[in-house]
């Protein structure tokens, strides 16, 4: 299964954006949408890896030794951080909802303000 | 458009581009046999070039430096934003005075207590060595901000309020984010690019080597630092503003 890592990315992608889709909660759709982000750590991780490759910091390997890309785990911490402050945004975003329309549903955001 | 019409339509476009995807990964080169070539090129030039064998360090403080400024831009926007969202209550409820809370049992006091100096100092330790081994300023910055939630259950969040934590949060971050654009300004000063590595590059394998790395880290840390802790205080004190409702 040479693609496995990337079906499990494929599958994360789709899941979350279903999730949000048909979310009825402000909170589970933040959820779902760092769902559908972490399939990019997949993709980016799974591209970067060799059979047999160490961690790319040479502490106690020689520098001769295969080691996994660097350029898509630091990619990666880049993508980790960036889903965390959106999410962290889009919650407090779901608190001044609730606060405003004294609801979490999605649905009925829309039918209060219309 | 009702529940139901959306997910089905949802599950017939999410099908298809499922299916797109699919076609699209099996294309790429089989899991394990990575290509390169900038992953071997970096493995073969830092070392020599940086003095430092964090070729993510490496990567993230200087070859792709400039987008880890834009990436540290967006945290501070960010975080800016969710803070002003989440102030806007506490401006009318201040008034009203902070209403109070059960106090949290004496093991949860004094486990949280007992931890909140060790974890800032391993955090402090994984910001310091993260351009020698796996760590930096992003985790090391997310573990000083743990110590916030420790003092929480250690009961301290009304007095750490009340002493102007969440300024102190603030200018955390805000220093954080400066020094790191200070950083990549004197690269452009002292060596003429933006974010150049210009300072002595030491002796590999020291805590002071490999240039800007680890003052990039340090910057990274506490920018990291403040800004989590400060989105976690802000959360926690919506929390405690709601309870009375």
């Amino acid at each position: 299964m040479s693609v496995l890592a990337y079906l499990v990315s494929v599958w994360l992608f789709v899941v979350g954006i279903y999730g949000v889709v048909t979310s009825r909660h402000l909170v589970h759709l933040v959820i779902c949408l760092a769902v559908a982000q972490s399939s990019t750590y997949v993709l980016l991780l799974g591209i970067g890896y060799r059979t047999g490759g160490q961690a790319p910091i040479f502490g106690d390997i020689p520098t001769s030794t295969p080691v996994v890309d660097p350029v898509v785990q630091s990619l990666t911490l880049t993508d980790v951080v960036v889903s965390a402050t959106v999410s962290a945004l889009l919650l407090a975003l779901a608190v001044q909802a609730h606060r405003r329309f004294g609801s979490v549903d999605p649905d009925e955001l829309n039918a209060l303000r219309g | 458009m009702s529940r139901r019409v959306r997910s089905v339509v949802a599950l017939v476009a999410l099908g298809a581009l499922g299916t797109v995807l699919v076609i699209a990964v099996t294309g790429l080169e089989p899991f394990g046999h990575y290509p390169g070539p900038y992953g071997d090129v970096l493995a073969k030039v830092v070392p020599g070039e940086r003095h430092t064998g964090q070729l993510v360090a490496a990567t993230v403080f200087d070859y792709r430096g400039f987008d880890t400024l834009g990436e540290e831009m967006i945290l501070f926007a960010a975080v800016c934003g969710a803070a002003a969202l989440l102030r806007v209550r506490r401006r009318k409820r201040e008034e009203a005075g902070t209403p109070a809370r059960p106090a949290p049992s004496f093991a949860t006091r004094a486990t949280g207590a007992a931890l909140v100096g060790p974890v800032i100092v391993f955090g402090a330790y994984v910001i310091a060595n993260g351009h020698i081994t796996p760590g930096g300023g992003f985790s090391g910055g997310v573990i000083v901000a743990g110590a916030l939630v420790l003092a929480y259950a250690a009961g301290q969040v009304v007095r750490l309020r009340r002493v102007g934590s969440i300024a102190l949060l603030e200018g955390a971050e805000a220093l954080g984010a400066a020094g790191f654009l200070l950083l990549a300004v004197g690269g452009l000063i002292a060596a003429g690019a933006l974010l150049k590595n210009f300072l002595p590059l030491g002796t590999s394998g020291l805590l002071l080597s490999a240039g800007t790395i680890p003052v990039g880290n340090v910057a990274v840390g506490i920018e990291v630092a403040g800004a989590v802790a400060l989105v976690i205080a802000e959360f926690l004190e919506q929390a405690l503003l709601e309870e009375p409702e």
